[in-house]
C-alpha cells in the first residue's frame, strides 16, 4: 500500500549537490525518520519524495509505480509542515475538509470523515474556530487531521514539533506514535532531534551532507554505529570519542565508549580524572571528567545516588564489551 | 512584561501627541470655518476661530458659480478608473514578481520606483503635446491614463511586499492537497490576498483623488475634477478665501469620509510588512 524506494536520487541547486545520490528502500507500514544536523539535506530529500522539488535525476517509486514525474496530488502522500501552514482564513473544519473537496468527494462524506478525523484528534470543540484561535498544539492537530482524512499512502512529515514547547513535544510524539499504530500508514518523519528519532523510528536514517550514513533500527544504530558520524549523533549524551594511546590500548584509531558504559569508582579504575561539572537529574548524574593522560574530556552517566561533587578524584573504566573501535577513516571495525 | 511608565512621562506624551495632531488637523478645521464667513470675515485681522456670523453664503455662490456635480464624477471617475485599471496590470506582475522572482526582480522594482523620483514636472512639455495631438487633453480617458501610470509603480510595490508575505509553505500545502494551480488561486491565495488588494485599492484612490499637477495641467472644462474645481477660486482678480473654503470643503469631504470608514486597511496598508 505505501511502500517507496528511491533509486540514485540526487538533487543539485547550481553547482552544489544537496544531495548527491541515494538509495533507500521504505517498506510499507513503517516508521522512517530521517535525522541529521541542519543543512544535511534531509528536508530536501521529504520535499523531493513530496514532489515539492524536482529530482536533478533518478527514480522515485511509490507502490511499485513511477512517481518522479507527478505533481504533488497525484502521489497519493500528505505532509505536515513545520509551520502547520494552515489556510489562514478558512475554518479548522474547511482547513480538514479541504483535501476532500479538491478531491471532488460528496459532501456527506466530507462531513463524516471530518468529525471523524476531529474526535479522533480531540478537535470536535474547535471545529468553528479560525486557525488563529487555536494554541500550537492544536494547530498542529489541525495539520495532522488535514493530513489523515485523505487515507494517504504515506505521511510525510517536516519538523513537525520544533515550533511546540518541551512538554508538548513530549505529548505530540507520543498521539503521533500512536496515531502509526492506529492507521498503520507509512510515515517519513524529518527531524534533527535524535531523541524524536529513537523514540519513534521503526528505521532512522541518519543523513550527513546529502548522504545516507546508516540505516537501521534505533538499537542497531545505539549499538552499532557504522561510523564516527552516527556514533557521535545518536545517543544522549553523546559518546565519548578518544583517540591516541588511550584508543591504542584497546586496539583501534579511535575508540568510543557511550557515557552509560562507563563504570565509576573511588579506587581504582582504568582512567583517572577529576571532576569538573556533575549535572544532577536526580534518577542520573551526568559527570564531565577531565581524564589525566591525554584522554581529556569524559562524560560519564552514573546513578543518581553516587555523591560526587566538583574537584573529586574518580576513576573511570569502559566496559570491554561496549567499546566501539574506529580505524583512520572513522569506520567501525568489528 | 509591560515597561513602566510614570505619570508625568504620559502627560508629556500626550500633550505632545495633542498638539501634534491639532497642529496637522489645523488647516483642515481652519478651511473649514472660513467656508462659513462672509469674505470680509475671511480676511479680518486678527481673525475670529468660533465667533462670527455663521453663513452658508459661499456654498450657494459656489453651487450657482460651478457645476459641483460634474467636477464631483470627473473625480470619481479618474480617481476609480485608475485605480482599478492600475490593479488589474499590477496584480499580476506583483504576483509574478512575488511568488517567481528572478535575478532582476529587485532591478525591476527599484526602476518602477525611480520612474517616482523624476520631477512631474520635467516631463510636461512632451506629455501635454502628446496628449493634444492624440486628442486626450481635456478628457476623462487622458486622465485616467496618465493617473495609471503615475501610480502603478506605488500599487505594484504595495501588491508586491503584501504578496511576499503570504508564507510559500501555505501554497505548497495546498498543492499537495490537490489543488490545481486554479483552485489554488481561487480558494487560498485569492482570500489570503484580498486586504492587500483593498487597502491599496483604498490608499490609490486617496493619492489619485488629490493629485492636482496633472489633473490640472491636461483638463481644462470637461474633464477637469475637483483639484480644478478648486483651482478655480484662486483666480488673478484675487483671491476669495470663504469660497475657496467653501469649494475645497466640499472637494476634500467625499474622500475624509471615505478615509474614515476605511482607517483600519488604510493603516495595514501603509505599515505592510513592518511587523511579521
Amino acid at each position: 500500500m505505501g511502500s517507496i524506494t528511491l533509486s540514485k536520487v540526487s538533487k543539485v541547486f547550481g553547482a552544489h549537490a544537496v544531495i548527491p545520490s541515494i538509495d533507500l528502500d521504505i517498506n510499507n507500514g513503517e516508521f522512517v525518520v530521517f535525522v541529521g544536523p541542519s543543512g544535511c539535506g534531509k528536508s530536501t530529500l521529504l520535499r523531493l519524495i513530496a514532489g515539492l522539488e524536482d529530482v536533478s535525476d533518478g527514480d522515485i517509486v511509490i507502490d511499485g509505480k513511477n512517481a518522479t514525474e507527478l505533481p504533488p496530488a497525484q502521489r497519493g502522500l500528505s505532509m505536515v509542515f513545520q509551520s502547520y501552514a494552515l489556510y489562514p482564513h478558512m475554518s479548522v473544519r474547511s482547513n480538514i475538509a479541504f483535501p476532500l473537496k479538491m478531491a471532488g468527494e460528496d459532501k456527506a462524506v466530507i462531513d463524516k470523515k471530518v468529525t471523524d478525523a476531529a474526535r479522533v484528534l480531540n478537535l470536535t470543540d474547535y471545529l468553528d474556530r479560525k486557525p488563529r484561535q487555536l494554541s500550537g498544539g492544536q494547530r498542529q492537530r489541525v495539520a495532522i487531521g488535514r493530513a489523515i482524512v485523505r487515507q494517504p499512502k504515506a505521511f510525510l512529515f517536516d519538523e513537525p514539533l520544533s515550533n511546540l514547547d518541551a512538554a508538548l513535544r513530549v505529548n505530540m510524539r507520543l498521539e503521533i506514535s500512536q496515531l502509526h499504530q492506529d492507521l498503520k500508514t507509512t510515515m517519513i518523519y524529518v527531524t534533527h532531534d535524535q531523541v524524536e528519532a529513537m523514540t519513534m523510528a521503526d528505521k532512522i536514517v541518519v543523513l550527513n551532507r546529502g548522504r545516507i550514513e546508516q540505516v537501521g533500527s534505533p538499537l542497531d544504530l545505539y549499538h552499532k554505529p557504522d561510523n564516527l558520524f552516527v556514533a557521535g549523533f545518536i545517543g544522549s549524551p553523546r559518546m565519548n570519542i578518544v583517540s591516541g594511546p588511550a584508543a591504542a590500548a584497546y586496539q583501534a584509531h579511535t575508540m568510543g565508549i557511550r557515557p552509560e558504559h562507563l563504570a565509576l569508582s573511588k579506587e581504582s579504575g582504568t582512567w583517572q580524572g577529576t571532576v569538573g561539572v556533575a549535572e544532577h537529574l536526580g534518577s542520573d548524574t551526568f559527570l564531565h571528567v577531565n581524564v589525566d593522560g591525554g584522554v581529556g574530556t569524559v562524560t560519564a552517566r552514573v546513578s543518581g545516588d553516587f555523591a560526587v561533587t566538583h574537584g573529586d578524584r574518580v576513576f573511570l573504566t569502559p566496559d570491554p564489551q561496549r567499546v566501539h573501535r574506529f580505524d583512520e577513516k572513522g569506520l567501525a571495525v568489528r | 512584561m509591560a515597561r513602566n511608565v510614570s505619570t508625568q512621562r504620559k502627560i508629556v506624551v500626550t500633550v505632545v501627541a495633542w498638539t501634534i495632531g491639532i497642529l496637522i488637523f489645523f488647516p483642515i478645521l481652519w478651511t473649514f470655518l472660513t467656508s462659513f464667513k462672509t469674505e470680509a470675515e475671511a480676511i479680518a485681522s486678527p481673525p475670529s476661530l468660533f465667533f462670527f456670523d455663521w453663513t452658508t453664503e459661499n456654498y450657494h455662490e459656489v453651487q450657482s458659480r460651478s457645476n459641483y456635480f460634474l467636477h464631483f464624477m470627473n473625480s470619481v471617475v479618474v480617481s476609480f478608473g485608475s485605480t482599478l485599471i492600475g490593479l488589474i496590470i499590477a496584480i499580476p506582475s506583483a504576483w509574478a514578481m512575488a511568488f517567481s522572482p528572478t535575478k532582476r526582480t529587485k532591478d525591476v522594482l527599484m526602476w518602477m520606483l525611480s520612474t517616482k523620483m523624476m520631477p512631474s514636472v520635467g516631463v510636461l512639455v512632451p506629455m501635454y503635446l502628446m496628449f493634444r495631438n492624440t486628442g486626450l487633453l481635456d478628457t476623462r480617458t487622458g486622465l485616467v491614463i496618465v493617473l495609471t501610470l503615475i501610480n502603478l509603480p506605488i500599487i505594484i510595490w504595495m501588491l508586491y511586499t503584501y504578496f511576499k508575505e503570504i508564507p510559500g509553505e501555505i501554497l505548497e500545502a495546498a498543492r499537495m492537497d490537490g489543488a490545481s494551480l486554479s483552485k489554488e488561486i481561487i480558494y487560498v491565495l485569492t482570500p489570503m490576498a484580498i486586504p492587500g488588494i483593498a487597502s491599496t485599492l483604498l490608499l490609490n484612490i486617496i493619492l489619485a483623488w488629490n493629485e492636482a499637477f496633472w489633473t490640472l495641467n491636461l483638463s481644462a472644462a470637461k474633464a477637469a475634477p475637483l483639484t480644478a474645481f478648486i483651482a478655480s477660486y484662486s483666480s488673478p482678480e484675487g483671491l476669495f478665501y470663504a469660497k475657496l473654503s467653501a469649494a475645497s470643503t466640499m472637494a476634500i469631504a467625499p474622500i475624509l469620509i471615505l478615509g474614515w470608514f476605511s482607517q483600519k486597511q488604510l493603516v495595514r496598508g501603509l505599515t505592510f510588512g513592518a511587523v511579521k
